[in-house]
């Protein structure tokens, strides 16, 4: 049987009060957990749909490759790619971080601090930088 | 630990019956996509606003068509495994949870078809 979801009002505990919210104050760790999640929903959601529309329309010619990049061009598909290319910047350097303390390095409070500003820093620059060289200002 | 059977400790499996089977396929899927990303991120601004029979020839190329079902691939999986924990975690009414689990599944396989798909229709256009 799996677990219930909604329990009765009997089976109803105290639990631990979510991260973000009025009952701790705002932190790195919590802040940049929480963008983790919401990066890879905004990926997983938008990023692979973009990319195998991206595909499709190559695999159906020249005109509906054009027809896409056309609309790609405009004012709104270039937010949403640069919207993009920061969720994968900070979900890729963010998700590296995860994947060291999955060994149990870096763990201290200090060196999470620090490792956030780095690959926040890191995905800063790398979107401004990709941003720049694709449209065509380096 | 007394009332556990032996057995039960060997397989591993908690009572969800999955065992870590769910937490491993994130990190593998998240160390196959690390080379595979930075190949997706060099193919975009290399031959982003490229002409069609640049990029056409691209993926010509064995290797590269065989690169992008790979990413389109393990980038689904670990989506639909992260989608998965999302939606355990923060969608506490159980018929829309299960509505929402199988919905992802499902774009998940078709997008993982129609992607793999378009990148041989396109190898052998």
């Amino acid at each position: 049987m799996a677990p219930e979801k909604n329990p009765p009002e009997r089976h109803q505990r105290p639990i631990s009060p979510f991260m973000i919210g009025p009952y701790y104050k705002p932190q790195l760790s919590s802040i940049l957990s929480i963008a983790h999640r919401a990066s890879g929903v905004f990926l997983s959601v938008f990023g692979s749909s973009l990319l195998i529309y991206w595909l499709v329309s190559l695999s159906q010619g020249p005109a509906a490759y054009h027809e896409a990049m056309l609309w790609l061009a405009s004012t709104p598909g270039m937010l949403l790619l640069s919207a993009l290319c920061f969720a994968i910047y900070y979900h890729f350097f963010n998700g590296l971080r995860h994947l060291i303390w999955d060994t149990g390095k870096m763990m201290k409070i200090e060196q999470a601090n620090r490792s956030a500003i780095f690959i926040l820093s890191c995905s800063f620059i790398a979107s401004a930088l990709t941003i720049a060289t694709v449209g065509g200002w380096l | 630990m007394k009332m556990r059977h032996p057995l039960a400790h060997a397989r591993g499996l908690g009572s969800a019956k999955s065992g870590t089977s769910h937490w491993w396929g994130q990190r593998v899927t998240a160390l196959l996509l690390i080379p595979l990303v930075i190949w997706m991120l060099y193919v975009i601004i290399v031959y982003a606003g490229q002409p069609f029979q640049v990029i056409q020839t691209f993926f010509g190329h064995t290797i590269n068509s065989i690169l992008a079902i790979l990413l389109i691939l393990s980038m689904l999986r670990h989506a639909q495994l992260g989608m998965q924990v999302v939606i355990e975690d923060y969608v506490h009414s159980q018929p829309l949870e299960t509505i929402l689990q199988l919905l992802v599944k499902l774009f998940a396989f078709a997008g993982a078809v129609t992607g793999v798909l378009a990148v041989i229709r396109l190898a052998l256009q």
